[in-house]
């Protein structure tokens, strides 16, 4: 028996619940930023599987929208975060508090 | 045969997306992004996606993962002295995880169970040209028909990307003293 619709969804949703948890665990900036592209990738990841058991191009095409995206992001993001680095010497997020005070 | 590989790689990811969560080292994590990227190409290959697959290792194994790597080691963050979690957020993220999985797994449980669809053409057939095919001319099909101005957006947003980066890496003069307030 080949895997079914479910059995991608269920890996998405675990990939998906590891990034989100990356996300609220680690302080480093960086490491929450692969953690979000997990998110993204998971993501993608269900949509092709809907694509395929649903026989329609659309999840396909959206999945090349989200590479895309997901790619210009990643530049700017990371261009900010070597400004952030640039003015406070630190990517950690529970040092970077400058609106606190 | 499909089976075996799909448990495999999905272990494969899932294994590896944990060690980019709990690894102390950024370079580290970083590799086994490039690992569970991979996996994840190889069930967009287990779908009959073999553009995407392509796609998934070219941009985000290869490009997205370069420059994650070069600025994790521009900026080369001693880090390694400070603790990897804290026991109460350890807990808290731990406990909302499952409860997602726990969600999302019941909304897969949801849906019928689906018969495996026989293996994917080369070409949709004429009469239904966004109909699930293999071959990247089926995707250019869909990016021009139906899906053009989403297509067009995109590549502005390219552009945009491209000049908000010189704007944030450029090193602007500081701004000038501000003027006495009255």
């Amino acid at each position: 028996m080949t895997p079914g619709l479910q059995a991608y969804l269920a890996v998405a949703s675990v990939l998906f619940a590891i990034g989100f948890a990356g996300v609220l665990l680690r302080r480093n900036v960086l490491v929450i930023y692969m953690c979000l592209e997990l998110m993204l990738s998971a993501a993608t990841l269900a949509l092709v599987a809907f694509s395929r058991f649903n026989g329609t191009m659309d999840g396909a095409l959206f999945v090349f929208f989200i590479i895309t995206v997901a790619a210009a992001e990643v530049a700017v993001g990371l261009a900010i975060i070597v400004a952030l680095y640039r003015r406070r010497h630190s990517v950690q997020v529970d040092q970077l508090n400058f609106l606190k005070n | 045969m499909a089976t075996f590989f799909f448990y495999f790689f999905s272990l494969l990811t899932i294994v590896s997306a944990l060690f980019v969560v709990f690894n102390r080292d950024t370079v580290n994590s970083a590799m086994c992004m490039i690992v569970a990227f991979a996996g994840v190409a190889a069930l967009f290959v287990l779908l009959n996606a073999y553009f995407l697959a392509a796609l998934q290792v070219v941009v985000y194994a290869g490009a997205v993962m370069v420059l994650f790597l070069f600025i994790i080691m521009l900026l080369d963050t001693g880090e390694r002295h400070r603790p990897l979690v804290h026991g109460f957020n350890l807990l808290l993220g731990l406990v909302s995880a499952t409860l997602l999985v726990c969600g999302a797994l019941w909304l897969a449980g949801q849906f019928p169970v689906t018969v495996t669809p026989p293996p994917a053409p080369m070409m949709p057939p004429a009469n239904n040209p966004l109909a699930y095919a293999t071959s990247a001319k089926a995707f250019g099909i869909g990016l021009f028909s139906r899906y053009m101005l989403p297509f067009e957006v995109t590549g502005f947003l390219l552009l945009i990307a491209m000049v908000g980066i010189i704007v944030l890496s450029k090193r602007l003069p500081p701004p000038p003293a501000s003027p006495p307030s009255r």
